[in-house]
C-alpha cells in the first residue's frame, strides 16, 4: 500500500537514530573499551599490544578476589531478592483485593523513584553507630553503648537487596498477574496439592517473569557502587569500586578498561548462562514490560 | 473463596504479616532519611531536637538549608537541565524505535531487536566507562589530525547527557512499544479512508493514542537521570548534576542534615511525579 | 452507469494468488454483497477497492474512472471496518466531523452537516458523547454515518455485523438495508455469512478461493445455483456424493453412495454417465410422507427410513431420518398440527418430486 520508494525513505528515516544510537553509543564504545584494555603503557605516550592487563589481573589476587566476591555476592543476592521478593509479589498479583493491589504495587515502585543515594544515605543514618537503631536499642536498654552495625557483610547485602528487590517484584508481578486463579483451581481439582500446585504450576508459569527479574537483578547488583562502598566502606571490595580507582583516582585507564571487560563478559556469561538453564531468551523477559 | 491465599487462618495471618514486614523494610531507610531534615540538630541522629524548617529554609550558619546552598541548587538545576533534555532525546528516540520495530519489516530485526535491549543488561559503570573511552579517543584523534581541542567530548554535561540517553533510550522505546503494539491499526486506515494525508493520520489517530505512553516514558526516563549515579559519575565534569553533588559532600564533609532536606525533597518530588504519570495512564479514554 | 467496476483484478502474495481475476459492476444505488468463506480473497478484494492493497493486474473504476493510481485518502470510497475503527480519542461529534476537517470545509457548515446526519440515522444531538458510552448497534450507524458525511460514491462495509450478538445482528440486517435505500447510495458488503447476504443485498457474488463462481440475485443463487460450491454454500442443503447412471435432457438418474436412487436436474454441464455427482436437495423441498395413507409417489423420489432426532425450531423445525444405510436426511417438517407427527424411532418414509435438488458433475 506504501509506494515502495517513500517506504524506503521512511524506514531509511526511522532506522538512522537506531543505528546512531547503537552504533555509537554502545558498540563502538564497548569496542573501545577492549582496545584500550589491550594496550600496554610501555613508556609516556607509548603504547603496545598484548594481553598484559589482563596477565596482571590474573596475578594479583586481590583482583580476581574482589571479582569473584562481587560474583559471588551479586548470586546471593539475586537468589536472596528471588525468596524474599516472590511472595510480595504473589501477594499483590494474587492476593491481594483489586482496589489494594494497585496500591500496594505503587508502594513497591516508590523507592524504585528514590535515588540509590537517598536510599544508602537512610541505611546509614539507621544503622550506623549514632544511627536510629543503635539509639533505639540503647534507649529501651537491650545493649549499654553504641553499636556500628555499617561496614559488614550482612548490612551491605541487605542493603543491595533493598535496592534491586523491586526490580524483581514488578516483572513477577506482571508476570503473576496474567495467570488465571482458574488454573490454580483446575491444579487442585485434579489433585493437587499445595506443593504440587506451587512447584507444577505457578513456578513454571511465573517462569519468564523470575528470569527477567534474576537478570536484571544480577546485572544491577554486580554493577552497583553506592550502595557497597557507602554501606561496606574501606573493606567492602567491590569490582566496580576498582575500575572506578583504576580509571578515575590512578588515572590507568588500559588496566580499567581490561577491569570493565571483565565485569561486562562476567555478566554477559551468567546472564547468558541463566537464558539457556531457563530457555528463555532476551527479548521474551526483559522487553516484556 | 481465593485458591491462591493460604487456606489456614494462621498460615493467612504469618503472610499477611510478612507482607507488612516487607514494606517496613522498604519505608525504614526512607522514612529514616526524610525524618532528620525536620530535626533541630547539626548532625542527623537522636536524640530529637525540635522541629523545625531550617534544613530547607535557613540562611544563617551553621543551619544553611538546601535552598540556600548554592552548590547544592546549582546540582539540582544541572540535573533539571540534564534531565530534560535526556528525556526528550530518549522519547523522540524511543518513538522511532517503536515505529521501527513495530511496522517494519527489514533484514536482521530480531538480531537488532536484542541489540536494543542489551544496554538495559550492560552495568551502569560500563556504559560510562565505554563512553568516556570512546569520546576520549575520538577528542584525541581530532586533536592529533586536525589539531581541533574538541573539549565537549571530555567529562562533562554533553558526556552526561550521552550516556545516561544511551541506556534510558531502551527503556523508552520498550515503553512505547508496548503502547503501539496494541494499537488497532485499522484506526490509521479509517483515518486515511476519510481522507487524511499520512501526516494529518499521525498527527490526529496515532499520536494522541501514543502519547499516555510517551509521556510516561519521559517521566520514567527523567527520574531515571535525575536518580542516576553510576554511569554519571565515569562522565562528570565540573558541572556535577545534584546526586554527585551530594555523593561528594557526604564523602568529604560527612553526612548533615541539609543532605537529609535533599533527600526528602527528591522523595516528594518523584513521587509525585511518578503519581501523575500513573494518573495520566489511566486516564486515557476506553482501553 | 455503474459506480464501481472491476475488471479481471488479480492480486498475489508471494507465490499465494489471493484475488484471481475477479471482475464486477455495480449499478448506482444497489446494494451489493460479496459472499464467501473466509481467507477466500473478498477482504482482500475490498482493500484493493478501497486503496489499502494495489492489485498486481486489472482496473478498478469508480463512477467510470480508473482509480488504481490513487492513493487511499483521495479516493471517494469510505469503509465501514469490520471493528468500526471509530476513533476512541475523539467524541462521537469529532468522529463524523473527521472527513470533513480533512476536506477543510467550515466550522459552521462542518456543524450543521453533523448535526443533520445524527438526524438522519436518528441518534440527534449526541455530539458530545464518548464512543465508549454507545451500544453496539449505536456504534455501527455511527460508523455509517461517518462515511456517508462525506457522499461517496461507495460505501464498503466488511463485516461490520460479525462483533454483535445475534438478536442485534438481525435487528442491524433489516437496519443497514434501510439505511442504504433512505441514503441512495451503492453499498459494497462483505460477509461470510450467507443470511447477511441474502436478506440485504440486491445483488450478490458468491467468492471461493479468489474467483467468483457465480454472481445474481439472493433468489437466484439460492434456487439456481450454477456450481456445486454455491449450491453447497448458500442456503442449507441435504448432499451427498453419487454416480450418475443416466442424464437426458435436464434430468440425471443418480445412485448415491449406498444404493440409492434418484431423480434430479442437472445443474451446470451435463455430467458424464459413469462419473461423480454430488446432490444437493434443500431440506425443505423434501417431505414425510405418510406410510397408511395411499399417495401416488409417481414423480417422486423416495427413501425410506427411521426417524433418528427432532430438532425444533418453532416454523424452522426439522426431522433428521436415518436410513438402513446410515445416512442421515435433515427435512424442515412443522411438528404441529396438520403433518404428519413423528417421534423417534418410527419408520417412515421420504419423497420430494424429481423437479427438486440439483446435482453437479465433477468440477461443475
Amino acid at each position: 500500500m506504501l509506494r515502495s520508494d517513500t517506504g524506503k525513505l521512511s524506514l531509511i528515516l526511522l532506522m538512522t537514530p537506531f543505528l546512531l544510537w547503537i552504533v555509537l553509543l554502545i558498540l563502538l564504545p564497548q569496542l573501545g573499551i577492549t582496545f584500550v584494555s589491550l594496550r600496554e603503557k610501555i613508556g609516556p605516550r607509548q603504547y603496545e599490544f598484548g594481553f598484559g592487563n589482563y596477565i596482571a589481573f590474573i596475578q594479583e589476587p586481590i583482583y580476581w578476589n574482589t571479582l569473584l566476591r562481587t560474583a559471588w555476592m551479586s548470586i546471593l543476592v539475586t537468589v536472596m531478592s528471588l525468596f524474599v521478593g516472590f511472595p510480595i509479589a504473589f501477594y499483590i498479583a494474587k492476593i491481594a483485593k483489586r482496589r489494594s493491589r494497585v496500591g500496594l504495587f505503587l508502594l513497591c515502585l516508590i523507592p524504585l523513584w528514590v535515588s540509590d543515594l537517598v536510599r544508602a544515605f537512610g541505611w546509614i543514618v539507621l544503622l550506623r553507630e549514632t544511627g536510629l537503631i543503635s539509639g533505639a536499642l540503647q534507649y529501651v536498654g537491650l545493649i549499654n553503648g553504641p553499636v556500628e552495625m555499617l561496614y559488614n557483610d550482612v548490612t551491605v547485602v541487605i542493603g543491595l537487596v533493598y535496592t534491586v528487590v523491586l526490580f524483581m517484584i514488578v516483572p513477577l508481578v506482571s508476570t503473576l498477574d496474567g495467570m488465571d486463579n482458574a488454573m490454580l483451581e483446575a491444579g487442585y481439582n485434579l489433585g493437587g496439592n499445595r506443593l504440587t500446585v506451587f512447584r507444577r504450576i505457578i513456578v513454571p508459569y511465573a517462569m519468564p517473569g523470575i528470569v527477567s527479574g534474576c537478570i536484571i537483578v544480577f546485572m544491577l547488583t554486580a554493577g552497583s557502587y553506592l550502595t557497597p562502598i557507602l554501606l561496606g566502606g574501606k573493606n567492602s571490595m567491590w569490582f566496580t569500586e576498582m575500575i572506578y580507582d583504576q580509571f578515575i583516582t590512578r588515572y590507568n585507564w588500559e588496566a580499567g578498561a581490561a577491569f570493565g571487560v571483565l565485569l561486562l563478559g562476567f555478566t554477559s556469561l551468567v546472564i547468558w548462562l541463566g537464558l539457556k538453564l531457563t530457555g528463555q531468551n532476551l527479548a521474551s523477559t526483559v522487553a516484556r514490560d | 473463596m481465593n485458591v491462591a491465599a493460604p487456606q489456614s487462618a494462621f498460615l493467612r495471618t504469618v503472610y499477611v504479616l510478612y507482607v507488612v514486614c516487607f514494606f517496613a523494610y522498604l519505608a525504614a531507610p526512607l522514612f529514616a532519611a526524610g525524618m532528620f531534615a525536620f530535626n533541630d540538630s547539626t548532625i542527623p541522629s537522636l536524640p530529637w531536637r525540635g522541629f523545625t524548617l531550617g534544613w530547607f529554609f535557613g540562611d544563617t550558619d551553621p543551619v544553611i538549608g538546601m535552598f540556600h546552598d548554592r552548590r547544592l541548587m546549582r546540582g539540582l538545576t544541572n540535573s533539571l537541565y540534564i534531565g530534560v533534555i535526556v528525556s526528550l532525546l530518549s522519547v523522540a528516540t524511543g518513538t522511532c524505535n517503536a515505529f521501527l520495530f513495530e511496522r517494519r519489516q527489514f533484514p536482521f530485526k530480531n538480531a537488532l531487536y536484542i541489540m536494543m535491549i542489551i544496554p538495559l543488561v550492560i552495568p551502569g559503570v560500563i556504559l560510562g566507562i565505554s563512553i568516556l573511552v570512546f569520546a576520549s579517543m575520538v577528542a584525541n584523534s581530532a586533536d592529533r589530525a586536525f589539531g581541533q581541542n574538541l573539549s565537549a567530548l571530555r567529562p562533562g554535561t554533553l558526556l552526561v547527557v550521552v550516556g545516561q540517553f544511551s541506556f534510558l533510550t531502551t527503556i523508552t522505546s520498550l515503553v512505547i512499544q508496548a503502547r503501539l503494539k496494541k494499537f488497532d491499526i485499522s484506526l490509521e486506515e479509517a483515518a486515511l479512508n476519510l481522507g487524511a494525508s499520512r501526516l494529518k493520520v499521525l498527527a490526529t489517530v496515532t499520536m494522541p493514542y501514543l502519547s499516555p505512553a510517551m509521556f510516561s516514558a519521559f517521566v520514567v526516563a527523567f527520574l531515571v537521570s535525575f536518580e542516576n549515579f553510576n554511569t554519571t559519575l565515569m562522565l562528570v565534569g565540573s558541572d556535577a548534576p545534584l546526586t554527585i553533588t551530594m555523593y561528594d559532600r557526604m564523602v568529604k564533609v560527612g553526612s548533615t542534615p541539609v543532605l537529609n532536606a535533599v533527600s526528602f525533597f527528591l522523595m516528594v518530588g518523584s513521587g509525585l511525579l511518578a503519581l501523575l504519570s500513573v494518573v495520566v495512564q489511566r486516564d486515557r479514554p476506553s482501553d | 452507469m455503474f459506480d464501481l467496476e472491476c475488471e479481471n483484478i488479480i492480486k498475489r502474495f508471494g507465490a499465494f494468488t489471493a484475488v484471481d481475476g475477479v471482475s464486477l459492476e455495480i449499478p448506482s444505488g444497489s446494494f451489493f454483497s460479496i459472499l464467501g468463506p473466509s481467507g477466500c480473497g473478498k477482504t482482500t478484494l475490498m482493500r484493493m477497492i478501497a486503496g489499502f492493497e494495489t492489485p498486481n493486474r486489472g482496473d478498478i473504476r469508480l463512477k467510470g474512472k480508473s482509480v488504481v493510481n490513487t492513493p487511499p485518502n483521495k479516493r471517494n470510497v469510505k469503509m465501514v471496518f469490520q471493528h468500526l475503527a471509530l476513533f476512541p480519542m475523539m467524541n462521537v461529534g469529532e468522529n463524523i466531523a473527521y472527513g470533513l476537517r480533512c476536506r477543510g470545509e467550515n466550522k459552521t457548515e462542518i456543524t450543521a452537516k453533523v448535526a443533520a446526519m445524527l438526524d438522519r440515522i436518528s441518534m440527534p444531538g449526541v455530539q458530545e458523547k464518548q464512543i465508549s458510552q454507545l451500544s453496539g448497534g449505536q456504534k455501527q450507524r455511527i460508523a455509517i454515518a461517518r462515511c456517508m458525511v462525506l457522499n461517496p460514491d461507495v460505501l464498503l462495509l466488511d463485516e461490520p455485523l460479525g462483533a454483535l450478538d445475534l438478536k442485534l445482528r438481525e435487528h442491524m440486517k433489516i437496519e443497514l438495508k434501510q439505511l442504504q435505500g433512505r441514503f441512495d447510495t451503492t453499498f459494497l458488503y462483505i460477509t461470510h455469512d450467507q443470511s447477511e447476504a441474502l436478506v440485504m443485498s440486491d445483488n450478490v457474488a458468491v467468492m471461493n478461493a479468489g474467483r467468483f463462481e457465480q454472481i445474481g440475485a439472493p433468489e437466484t443463487l439460492y434456487h439456481a445455483p450454477k456450481t456445486a460450491f454455491v449450491a453447497g454454500f448458500v442456503g442449507d442443503s441435504n448432499r451427498w456424493n453419487g454416480i450418475a447412471m443416466m442424464a437426458d435432457g435436464d434430468h440425471a438418474r443418480v445412485v448415491v453412495a449406498d444404493g440409492l436412487e434418484m431423480v434430479v436436474p442437472i445443474g451446470g454441464a451435463r455430467p458424464e454417465v459413469g462419473g461423480q455427482v454430488e446432490v444437493f436437495v434443500r431440506p425443505e423441498a423434501m417431505q414425510i410422507l405418510a406410510q397408511d395413507a395411499d399417495i401416488s409417489t409417481a414423480g417422486m423420489n423416495t427413501i425410506e427410513g427411521t426417524v433418528d432426532s427432532l430438532l425444533f425450531n418453532g416454523a424452522a423445525s426439522r426431522v433428521l431420518v436415518r436410513t438402513a444405510t446410515g445416512l442421515l436426511i435433515e427435512i424442515v417438517h412443522r411438528m404441529d398440527a396438520g403433518q404428519v407427527r413423528v417421534k423417534p424411532g418410527d419408520a417412515v418414509k421420504v419423497g420430494w418430486t424429481h423437479g427438486a435438488g440439483l446435482c453437479f458433475g465433477e468440477g461443475g
